[in-house]
């Protein structure tokens, strides 16, 4: 099989999907390739959803600029794809003086950065943002932001594949040669894929993609960040982002608690140096350290409040050693002409992913000419959320579908239409764990004990499956054997 | 919209909820509906197609369905409004229930709303067992659903965790579909199931039982590739240097039940801790006026016999209040300590005799149940053998009680 592309993306996390999107503004044929059968199975879907305003990150460097960019056009962007998205605020809390100078410096650099809003307030401040958050002083972020990262990086996906992009998943790359004038991508299923420009967002894998082109100067260091979802009830003792003062060594934001955008709260993420990148187990140490200071910082939270964890890893640059943040690496060399290398895009990534999608095109144009497509349409329309209508709406929408009036996942209220909606998704997705993302159908309390028989079913069926072939999450992971005796 | 008015609304169909509606009509109350979610009445039952349901009340050992059945055809005949496919989203505390169906969304403003709406599983989350998250991970009830009502297999190689009655069920099960339960796990130095279940579902299929055990670790990417198995010391910590691997594509957990009270709490319905259901009185009436509740999602049942005979005592007291009559006022706290799990009711008036349900907190042998006033024993009741995973119920007549003082219930 022979396909021909003008550009072929690797990866498609929410960096290769922002980038697929941003490239269907122009005339271009373009091609997506990914392992695993979604676009969020990697980092892209395993963080804190935060938008940061852009004040952890050194001025003059890619990561300042394209996350206080980012943050800024996040309501354009929202909007256009239509996800849930709001600018809660964040506090970054401390108890002394070291503290307060470290809040302080914060503060410049995030005002040297262009982050809008910050400001350093008192204990009674504090207290008025979030009466459970402790602190004597603390640095408040008006701009910053919650988000479902899921939903973002599948909208990107999904409104780049209206405008023209084609996605390929399942398609591992485990070769590239320079062919004259275009290169050759070669897949573990032994396909072969061409192209006149090649990008690389790969996320954990971006080093071993550069070295398949020749670029060794790079090994990403992965560092696991374990987290725990609390059940929607824990979400009454938390308003706004609460995070403690940094900690310069870990290169990471330190644990911390997270109102999620679907009224859940996270607890983490830790912050561990890896020797694989994809061990995403989490571990007894770290969920006991998780309880324990979660607990602290909010001793309202209980047991039953734990309904699930889970765990990301971020693609460093810096080894354990050296700790802190290396600047994201976006390059494009003479020698490998017409490739674009995106490399260590740790977090503030989610944030950035778009003006980092803008900075790519730019580079291209550097080199030709781009055609603007007409026809790009920067609209896409999600699915409905059936739970958040008024009663009116409800009885409207039922009257039109009825559809509407089943209820499959009980914990979230999620309708059998939005379940429909999921299975035939436009990237064509086919896992539990695909309809999952989409809807939050299985995210509640009871983690799938009443839906997932249903939905499996529903797959099945919508998509003329025999039961050896419904898959979980990841592609052998099959769900089922056979049929019973 | 419109609003249809009900003398009485019942959420969900399970043998709580058809138990109640019969009794009710029995009581001459007409005007009533149960809301079931799923396609038929008949609850968790419908997935039970082992036999050992019955046994109290029909002297008989029937299958779930077969006993289900019985009540399904009753209110039938009994032409008791039934709705099916109506899932229940929205309760008030001045009862007004809405529900989503096909036809619409439907609203209802009840004298009595009767709340029978179960159990959920507890999940691995929520006892945060390590490791990774592959398929293959499946809780008893959705593996007992997937095989018995779906009629498709789940896996070849199994281990369980936790020895609740739905994880021994589902040992028996998983055998006889051909696949190779290795061992059941149990971390308490008891098993949590009914002695007849290890009996009928592990000893005689010769699978292991291994208590004070548990699961540290889960491994696999894809599809589960094995466990880790250790052993834990009293305070229910593994034990470093006890694991063992067990390679198996499919585990099981069967670690408890937790009552469904999502809508309850929309309503204002007072939980208790120890049982997460609500708090009732004799009657069975939350501290919402009006709104009671029966079966699994008051506190978890071990035999639907009782499950059917509290939907019925429910019953009677809604009929009543329904009628207008005044009741009496519960004022006494019923209350334990550590050697009882729960009690229900959590409150009685001692105008009259009463049952208590309970379950103690460690197995025993040769011992009593002590009901006390103050320093004052009123009751006491021997036992040859106390387990947890049994339900004891107590009648208290009403010349037992002394006072209005608390009653405290313990183990002697
Ligand atoms: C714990 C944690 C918390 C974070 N919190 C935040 C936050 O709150 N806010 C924020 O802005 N950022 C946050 N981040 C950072 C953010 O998640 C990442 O920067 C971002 O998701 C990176 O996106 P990506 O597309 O580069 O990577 P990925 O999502 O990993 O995408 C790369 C894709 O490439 C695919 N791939 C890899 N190798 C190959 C191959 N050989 N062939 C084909 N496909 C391949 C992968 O399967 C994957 O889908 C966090 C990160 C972590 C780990
Ligand atoms: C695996 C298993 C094995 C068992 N084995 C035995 C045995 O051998 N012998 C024995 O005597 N007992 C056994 N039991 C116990 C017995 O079956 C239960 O105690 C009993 O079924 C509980 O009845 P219930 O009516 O309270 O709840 P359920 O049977 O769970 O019924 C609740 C009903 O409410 C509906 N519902 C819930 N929420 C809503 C809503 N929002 N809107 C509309 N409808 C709703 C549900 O769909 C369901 O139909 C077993 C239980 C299980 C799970």
């Amino acid at each position: 099989m022979k396909q021909q592309y003008d550009v072929i993306i690797i990866g498609s996390g929410v960096v290769g999907s922002a980038i697929a999107r941003e490239l269907t503004r122009y005339e271009f044929k373009i091609g997506v390739l990914e392992k695993e059968l979604d676009v969020v199975c990697e980092t892209s879907g395993r963080n804190s959803g935060v938008i940061h305003a852009g004040f952890n990150n050194k001025p003059g460097s890619l990561m300042a600029k394209f996350c206080v960019e980012g943050c800024l056009g996040f309501d354009k962007v929202a909007k256009e794809l239509d996800i849930p998205f709001k600018r809660i605020g964040k506090l970054v809390t401390g108890f002394t003086d070291e503290d307060m100078e470290i809040l302080k410096k914060l503060k410049e650099q995030g005002d040297k950065n262009g982050v809008p809003g910050l400001r350093i307030i008192s204990e009674e401040e504090i207290k008025k943002i979030d009466p459970n958050v402790a602190g004597k002083v603390a640095l408040y972020s008006p701009m910053t932001g919650i988000v479902n990262p899921f939903i973002y990086t599948i909208a990107l996906a999904e409104n780049a594949y209206q405008n023209g992009a084609v996605f390929f998943f399942g398609r591992e790359v485990v070769a590239i040669q320079r062919k004259e004038e275009c290169y050759e991508v070669t897949t573990k299923n032994n396909e072969k894929y061409y192209a006149k420009w090649l990008i690389n967002s790969a996320g954990l894998n971006s080093d071993q993609i550069a070295r398949m082109v020749g670029i060794t100067d790079y090994t990403i260091y992965p560092c696991r960040g374990e987290y725990f979802i609390l059940d929607q009830k824990a979400s009454a003792y938390l308003k706004v982002p609460a995070y403690p003062v940094p900690n310069k060594k870990e290169g990471g934001l330190g644990v911390h608690l997270t109102p999620t955008i679907d009224g859940n709260v996270l607890i983490g993420p830790s912050a561990e140096y890896l020797d694989e990148k994809d061990n995403y187990a989490a571990t007894k140490e770290v969920m006991d350290k998780l309880v324990a200071e979660g607990t602290k910082i909010l001793p309202q939270i209980k047991r039953e409040h734990f309904i699930r964890n889970f765990s990301g890893i971020r693609p460093k640059l810096v080894e354990k050693e050296t700790g802190g943040y290396a600047d994201f690496v976006i390059e494009q060399r003479e020698e490998i002409p017409n490739m674009i290398n995106l490399i260590g895009i740790e977090s503030p990534g989610l944030t950035s992913a778009v003006p980092i999608a803008r900075y790519v095109v730019e580079k291209m144009k550097q080199k030709e000419e781009l055609k603007e497509n007409q026809n790009f349409n920067p609209i896409r329309k999600g699915i409905l959320n059936f739970t958040e209508q008024t009663d009116e709406r409800k009885a409207e929408l039922i009257k039109e579908n009825p559809n509407y009036g089943e209820i499959i996942c009980r914990c979230e209220s999620i309708t059998k239409q939005e379940i429909l909606e999921a299975i035939h998704n436009p990237l064509g997705v086919e896992t539990v764990t695909g309809v999952k993302n989409r809807t939050r159908a299985m995210m509640g309390r009871c983690q799938g004990g009443y839906c997932q028989t249903r939905i499996a079913e529903l797959i099945i069926q919508e998509k003329q499956k025999k039961v050896e072939e419904v898959i979980y999450s990841r592609q052998q992971g099959k769900m089922f054997v056979g049929g019973v005796r | 919209m419109n609003i249809i008015k009900k003398d009485a609304v019942i959420l969900g169909g399970g043998p709580a909820g058809l138990a109640a509606a019969l009794k009710l009509k029995e009581k001459g109350i007409d005007n009533i509906i149960i809301l079931e979610r799923e396609k038929k009445t008949g609850g968790i039952l419908r997935q039970c197609i082992h036999d050992g349901f019955g046994i109290v009340r029909f002297k008989e050992a029937l299958s779930g369905p077969e006993y289900a059945d019985r009540f399904v055809q009753e209110v039938q005949r009994q032409n008791i409004e039934v709705q099916t496919e109506a899932t229940v989203i929205g309760l008030t505390n001045d009862k007004i229930v809405t529900a989503a169906t096909k036809e619409g969304l439907k609203k209802y403003q009840a004298k009595v709303v009767i709340l029978t709406m179960g159990c959920r599983e507890r999940t691995r989350g929520a006892i945060s067992i390590p490791g990774t998250r592959p398929a293959g991970v499946y809780t008893a009830g959705v593996a007992q659903s997937y095989i018995n009502l779906k009629n498709i297999m789940i896996g070849k190689k199994v281990v369980i965790l936790g020895s609740g009655d739905i994880g021994l069920i589902m040992a028996r099960r998983l055998t006889l579909e051909g696949a190779e339960v290795l061992a059941v796990i149990e971390k308490q130095p008891y098993p949590s199931g009914l002695p007849r279940n290890i009996e009928q579902c592990l000893n005689d299929y010769n699978i292991p039982l291994y208590l004070s055990h548990t699961v540290t670790n889960i491994q696999g990417k894809e599809r589960l590739e094995s466990v880790t198995v250790s052993k834990v010391d009293e305070k229910g910590q593994a034990i470093e240097g006890t694991e063992k691997e067990y390679n198996c594509d499919t585990l099981i957990l069967s670690v408890g039940l937790i009552p469904e009270n999502e809508l309850s709490l929309q309503a204002g319905v007072e939980l208790h801790p120890r049982t997460k259901g609500p708090i009732v009185d004799e009657n069975l009436q939350t501290n919402v006026e009006g709104i009671y509740a029966a079966g699994n999602v008051l506190h978890v049942h071990d035999l639907v016999d009782f499950v059917s005979i509290e939907g019925e005592k429910l019953a009677e007291s809604a009929a009543k209040y329904i009628k207008g009559e005044k009741g009496y006022e519960s004022i006494i706290p019923v209350t334990t300590d550590h050697t009882i799990n729960n009690v229900v009711p959590q409150k009685i008036s001692g105008e009259q005799d009463v049952e208590i349900s309970l379950r103690v907190s460690k197995p025993s042998k040769d011992g009593q149940i002590i009901m006390q006033q103050g320093n004052k024993v009123i009751m006491m009741k021997k036992f040859k053998k106390l387990n947890p995973a049994e339900m004891i119920h107590i009648k208290l007549k009403k010349e037992e009680i002394q006072s209005k003082e608390e009653i405290k219930v313990v183990v002697g």
